[in-house]
């Protein structure tokens, strides 16, 4: 299985990454060397295996369902490249 | 005269509490070292105003019998660390600028332990890479020199490279670290400096950028196994404000370092014994077994069959998760922005120009491995890998106490050597991935110098919750190997 010039393209758009011609070209090639390498697990069996996502060894804690937060809007936006009135600006999305 | 830069964290909290010298003298003298050795680009942000003032504090204390644990100790955080009112940045062009509001709870316990700040250091960007060479803010040069090709710049290692760097040439008494799959130990394996990575949990999420959740823990770089426990000991413990951060009792890991090892278990796992491992790393790890055996211990066979699918599997699932953590890099709220025709065009546009290669390499392997279609086959495959791997490590601590191998499969490198091919750059942590995919505690400790006079690192890995075995097993490695040479490149500075 190999990523084509178009797959890496459609890969950079679902990214939020620009890429120009010369930039997809370039990757490809090293995308297919690390998929190639990662292709390796298609040889484990892992029949009856049980996906492992959390290795944190306890369930998830419930918290009471309280505010315990909040009252800090100034230093929310405080690092925001545009903020308006106490909002983040964004460039205009509905016409 | 005395050079406080050369002290162990352990002495220097004994001259203080003895008035041999005052923290504020120790902090300068530190950041005298840290001027003088700029050459090595280990921080990215030096902060000596914040580390005086904390020092000034901190002789008070001493002065009224008040002092705290760690109190006057100059350390360096990595840059990961969010720390009020002071820049954090991941070491990314996208976080430029960027002024947390709020402290990490990790960082929040070490100065509230007594540290003094010298500075944020440098890493490779967002902690992913294996060698500093993918920081924005440039490589931090390794301060030990191939013995037999002196004029060339190696790595620190990384991604903790800057934490590696400042404490190997004693420009800090101790380092923050964060390792997802060998950032502290082959860092440290490289410097011939002390770094453990806790068991998954021990330490608070909260406040440290986010790379790869289900494996980022944070950890220690000091030169001795005793400073790694007594800088454990603040910063590990539960944190309600990240929810696998656990409750399990943190003890006072210094009491763990005395005593041989009568009656110690050690595994040798055949699988480590990789194609091509230079014939000095091999003879050390003899030499590991052989120190642990003179000071009690029975060495044992073990196998971890799926150790050569842990690369594999690692990246997979840390660009999947990397690829969703970034995600919040959007220019709208925080960071760099760039302008464009519309909110899509602003995205894209901020993130290529925000992103370096290596990370959006791995955005791009993440959202593919993630993507509809490929989910099952690519991600849903790691995670039951994952679960065999950490089979394997539970089946062999059924027979053993704790796992010996080398921290990596080779000494520090020159910089841009791997630089071409990424899959011989990830191949650096094929020691340390496994147990990072485990959650497992791992420390790295200097063992001796390879024909090059650089150094090698042992790696000791326990089970769950066990940094106390691995402390101690680390702590006899320690006393045989007697590991006293020191990086050519110190920035020493003669106070006091």
């Amino acid at each position: 299985m190999s990523l084509t010039r178009d797959d890496v393209k459609k890969v950079a758009r679902l990214s939020r990454l620009r890429m120009d011609d010369q930039q997809l070209d370039e990757l490809a090639p090293k995308l297919n060397g690390i998929l190639g390498f990662i292709e390796q697990l298609s040889e484990v069996d892992t029949d009856n295996v049980e996906p492992l996502s959390n290795v944190a060894r306890s369930t998830l804690p419930l918290r009471d369902d309280v505010i315990n937060d909040g009252e800090c809007r100034d230093a929310v936006l405080a690092n925001a490249p545009e903020s308006e009135e106490g909002f983040f600006a964004v460039p205009k999305v509905v016409e | 005269m005395t050079d406080l830069t050369n002290l162990t964290i352990a002495s220097a909290l004994n001259g203080l509490k003895n008035k041999e010298f005052s923290a504020t003298e120790l902090t300068n003298a530190h950041i005298t070292a840290m001027e003088n050795a700029r050459d090595l680009n280990a921080f990215i942000v030096e902060t000596p105003e914040i580390a005086l003032k904390q020092a000034e504090v901190a002789d008070v204390r001493y002065a009224n019998g008040t002092a705290l644990p760690l109190d006057g100790v100059p350390i360096g955080m990595k840059d990961l660390f969010c720390t009020k009112d002071t820049q954090t940045t991941a070491a990314s062009h996208i976080l430029e600028g960027f002024v947390p509001q709020y402290e990490s709870t990790v960082s929040g316990k070490l100065w509230d332990a007594g540290c003094t700040m010298l500075g944020k250091l440098n890493l490779d960007e967002f902690a992913m890479g294996s060698a500093n060479t993918t920081s924005h803010f440039g490589n931090v040069i390794n301060p030990w020199k191939d013995q037999t090709n002196p004029n060339i710049d190696l790595v620190p290692g990384g991604s903790s490279g800057g934490s590696s760097a400042a404490v190997a040439a004693r420009l800090c008494l101790g380092a923050t670290g964060t390792d997802t799959g060998g950032s502290i130990r082959q860092p440290a394996a490289f410097t011939g400096t002390c770094g453990i990575k806790p068991t998954y949990g021990r330490c608070s999420r909260w406040g440290i950028v986010a790379f790869a959740s289900s494996l980022d823990q944070a950890g220690a770089f000091a030169r001795t196994v005793e400073d790694c426990a007594l800088m454990l000991n603040t910063m590990c413990g539960h944190d309600a404000k990240d929810s696998t951060s656990s409750k399990q009792e943190v003890p006072d890991f210094t009491k763990a370092l005395e005593g041989d090892l009568k009656g110690k278990k050690i595994g040798i796992p055949k699988e480590y014994r990789v194609d091509g491992m230079p014939e000095e790393i091999e003879k050390m790890w003899q030499q590991g077994m052989d120190w642990l055996k003179d000071q009690g211990a029975e060495i044992v066979d073990v196998s971890l069959p799926h150790t050569k699918y842990a690369l594999p599997t690692y990246y997979i699932i840390a660009p999947a998760e990397c690829s969703s953590n970034l995600a919040r890099y959007d220019g709208i709220r925080y960071g760099q922005r760039v302008e464009g025709e519309d909110l899509t065009d602003l995205y894209e546009l901020t993130r290529a120009q925000g992103f370096g290669e290596e990370v959006q390499r791995r955005i791009m392997i993440g959202t593919y491995v993630l993507s509809a279609g490929y989910y099952d086959a690519y991600y849903i495959k790691a995670q039951k890998v994952r679960r065999l791997i950490t089979q394997d490590f539970e089946n062999a601590f059924e027979q053993v106490d704790a796992l010996l191998t080398p921290t990596a499969p080779s000494s520090a490198f020159a910089i841009g050597e791997n630089d071409d091919d990424p899959i011989k750059m990830y191949l650096n942590d094929v020691f340390t991935v496994p147990t990072s995919l485990a959650g497992l505690p791992g420390m790295s400790v200097p063992a001796g110098l390879d024909s090059k006079g650089l150094p090698l690192g042992l790696q000791v890995i326990g089970k769950a919750w066990d940094e106390e075995t691995v402390l101690n097993v680390a702590r006899n490695i320690e006393r045989a190997a007697n590991f006293t040479a020191k990086p050519q490149i110190l920035g020493v500075s003669k106070a006091a």
